[in-house]
């Protein structure tokens, strides 16, 4: 006897408890696995790049920090990046110095994020999540006194950072480097060997190179598809120029590569860290005598990019000659990242399509603007 | 009718009750009331215990994740269970348009009862068993696999396909772990030569933890898989199916499911205790045997917390891989090792010394045999070489590097 049986659609999204926001999918299954996949977009949306043409080049900053929430650091710092070619100025060193260190801080609390949530949704009840948060907290607490604000922290201007450290940021810099390196090491005992961990993720969700490159995909996912692209070292922007680091590539493409390949940036974002609080001197931290409005040259345009926490970020803005640019197009990372859904989903289950979207690390308020 | 004669005879309580009662009333209503008295204190005791069981899974969760844990509400926030009773029996009863309403209403009652029924057999100290059954292990074992029925039930029933998904795995997990756990059972029974609980913890001369421990671990796991916890929950996986068979319950209902879910941590708990740990055994145990028997349930049930704050969870097929793959063989060798050994040891196993050996050739085995089905599963989980793609666009060549 057969059971006529028939395929299944769910929407999971835009509430369900893994979908990094209101992202939504459209999933059709036979039993556990995956038929089709269709991502369904915009329930975020917040017109930024429209808002963008309405204000001036400084006070678009507090709209970068609302795109991807969980690193505004590396987002004040790919816009400041493409205003500063737009208009042609440069930052002091001292400037470029902090808005590193900054960014690196950033990159680590992202990525905490990420790896959190990853195995959260594997099924850990909250350890890992909590262990990664109570780094991510030490690490606001950073930014509130660089910055007064822990998320929205608009600390990069176009020139520089706003202000120079207070006084007591240097030793409470120094002591959260000394726990974090015991809190980190914690949570990669946890994790990194963990024998159900690697059951779920090695040989999960594989993203060949020639699919990634083909998707325009970057950041950690396209490193873990054994791809070396890092804008860091490609293009070095502040103060890459003069810190080392290495770049860890996968080797298996698989969710288990994304995960590790997170936890060794983490790694050498504190490697960036250390050198920066050696070599940085004191001096100006912005461009002197600014105007408080910037303009540049009718018909300038120019493209900023950094290597984001989740990949290529990049600003694209023109200008008409007036106080506010003509066009501004932002490059998401989780958007592109996005295209690989299908290639990524199709095929396997609905077990692995939640950590597989986890391993990805997209953020909606980036993906919809 | 019986009058008197009744297995509930043998517990004491129940005879003072029931002997008061028939000073003045005939003896079938003073038997029903000596019942019902019993079963109110025992019913009342399983969820209080339930409720203080998930006071103390928050409590330590919290500090597994380095925080407090609840403590607002009542010193250490031991009311706490009783506050969100409250806040969940305001809630509004929500049934979805399209569910089945009867089966839907009686899952939560089918499971719960369920949590009780299985209460009546556990001797809480010697001689307190509501029943002291001759096949207690096969009505425990009977009644906890009612609870299939339940989550089929509430998967059908909700109208919803999470639902559906958490059943469908639900009673795959629960009917494959049936076996194991069975076959681990049969190691105990064999020893103590007896299916009624009071005398397996009679037989203990040494904790049956040492003596089984190949047992213990299967019994662990699949009473975690039949509990539906983490390694093992996919059948409410909250990040994959948002709750899974319960997602459609709110309010008093889903009160009642967390209850059962508690309470049947509890309740596996005192069985542990009971099977493996020696049951109210231990100094002073005529007078003080609750007291070694409540605390031994605890420390089994800060064990369940501890693992399920530990572990990511497992892929329905890797679940049902290690139950007939790793813990079906494993069961299988500790039943084959116990019945030789019950066979040829001159007292069957039944004293001191003869289960210090059986003990010592058990933890030589389980040594043995769990680190090589380890290893057996590990390879066969984690593929040495770099997968292939699915879905390869040919022609592109890749970036070696900047």
């Amino acid at each position: 006897m057969t059971i006529r049986t028939e395929p299944m659609t769910v929407n999971v999204g835009p509430q369900h408890p893994s979908t990094h926001g209101v992202f939504r999918l459209r999933i059709t299954f036979d039993g556990e696995e995956i038929l089709e996949v269709e991502p369904v977009l915009g329930y975020l949306h917040r017109g930024s790049e429209k808002l963008a043409e309405e204000r001036n080049y400084v006070q678009i900053v507090t709209l970068t920090d609302r795109l991807d929430y969980t690193s505004p650091m590396i987002n004040n710092q790919a816009y400041c990046l493409a205003v500063e070619k737009l208009v042609g100025i440069e930052p002091p060193l001292r400037g470029k110095y902090l808005r590193t260190l900054a960014a690196e801080l950033q990159r680590i609390a992202s990525h905490l994020i990420a790896v959190g949530f990853f195995v959260q949704e594997m099924g850990a009840f909250g350890t890992p999540l909590m262990y990664a948060f109570r780094s991510r907290e030490r690490i606001l607490d950073l930014f509130e006194m660089l910055c007064g604000a822990r998320i929205t922290v608009s600390y990069m201007r176009p020139g520089g950072v706003f202000a120079d450290t207070p006084p007591d940021f240097w030793p409470a810099l120094a002591r959260f480097m000394e726990d974090f390196r015991a809190e980190f090491s914690e949570l990669e005992d946890l994790l990194l060997e963990n024998e159900i961990l690697l059951a779920r993720t090695r040989g999960v969700g594989p993203l060949p190179p020639n699919v990634a490159i083909n998707c325009s995909v970057s950041g950690p996912v396209l490193r873990a598809s054994g791809v070396n692209w890092d804008w860091r070292k490609m293009e070095p922007y502040d103060a890459y120029d003069r810190v080392e680091f290495d770049v860890p590539i996968g080797t298996n493409w698989d969710n288990y590569d994304r995960f590790w390949v997170r936890m060794q940036e983490v790694r050498q974002s504190m490697r960036i860290i250390e050198q920066c609080v050696e070599q940085i001197e004191p001096g100006p931290v912005r461009v002197p005598d600014l105007p408080l409005v910037l303009r540049a040259e009718p018909g300038a345009e120019a493209y900023g990019r950094v290597e984001a926490s989740k990949g290529e970020l990049a600003f694209y803005l023109v200008s008409d000659g007036g106080i506010s640019p003509y066009r501004c197009k932002i490059r998401s990372p989780s958007l592109i990242n996005l295209t690989v859904t299908e290639h990524l989903l199709v095929g396997w289950t609905l077990a692995d399509m939640i950590i597989t979207l986890g391993s990805v690390d997209i953020n909606m308020g980036e993906v919809d603007r | 009718m019986f009058c008197g004669e009744s297995i509930l005879r043998d517990n004491p309580l129940f005879r003072v009750i029931y002997d008061g009662a028939s000073y003045f009333l005939p003896c079938w209503l003073s038997y029903l009331v000596a019942g019902v008295v019993i079963m109110l204190i025992l019913v009342n005791a399983v969820l209080l215990g339930a409720a203080a069981a998930s006071w103390m899974e928050r409590r330590l969760l919290g500090r597994f994740h380095n925080r407090i844990g609840p403590n607002r509400w009542g010193p250490f926030g031991t009311l706490q269970p009783i506050a969100d009773l409250i806040k969940l029996l305001t809630k509004e009863d929500l049934i979805p348009a399209g569910a089945d309403r009867i089966a839907f209403t009686l899952v939560p009652i089918l499971m719960v009862s369920t949590m009780i029924l299985m209460t009546a057999v556990i001797p809480f100290a010697k001689d307190t068993a509501l029943a002291d059954l001759n096949v207690g292990v096969l009505y425990f074992l009977a009644v906890s696999s009612l609870t299939a029925v339940a989550l089929f039930m509430a998967g059908w029933s909700s109208d919803n396909r999470y639902a559906l998904f958490g059943a469908a795995r639900g009673v795959a997990v629960l009917i494959s772990y049936e076996v194991p756990v069975v076959l681990s059972l049969l190691g105990v029974v064999m020893i103590a030569g007896s299916m009624s609980l009071g005398a397996i913890v009679h037989a203990q001369q040494v904790p049956f933890i040492l003596v089984q421990p190949l047992a213990f671990f299967l019994f662990l796991a699949g009473m975690s898989a039949e509990l539906n916890r983490t390694p093992f929950d996919v059948a409410e996986a909250e990040s994959e199916i948002i709750g899974g068979y319960h997602t459609e319950y709110s309010g008093i209902k889903f009160a009642l499911i967390q209850a059962a879910e508690f309470g049947g941590v509890l309740v596996v708990s005192a069985l542990i205790t009971t099977m493996f740990l020696g049951g109210w055994g231990g100094p002073f145990s005529e007078y003080l045997g609750w007291l070694w028997f409540l605390l031994k349930s605890i420390l089994v049930v800060a064990l369940f917390s501890w693992i399920r704050a530990t572990y990511p969870r497992l892929r329905i097929d890797q679940i049902m891989g290690f139950c007939w793959k790793v813990m079906l063989p494993l069961s299988l060798i500790n039943l084959t090792a116990t019945t030789l050994e019950v066979f040829f040891l001159p007292e069957n196993g039944t004293t001191m010394g003869e289960q210090w050996i059986m003990a010592g050739i058990n933890l030589t085995l389980a040594l043995v045999c769990v680190p090589l089905f380890g290893k057996l599963m590990r390879e066969k989980a984690r593929p040495g070489s770099s997968p292939a793609g699915a879905r390869v666009v040919p022609g592109i060549p890749t970036i070696e590097s900047s």
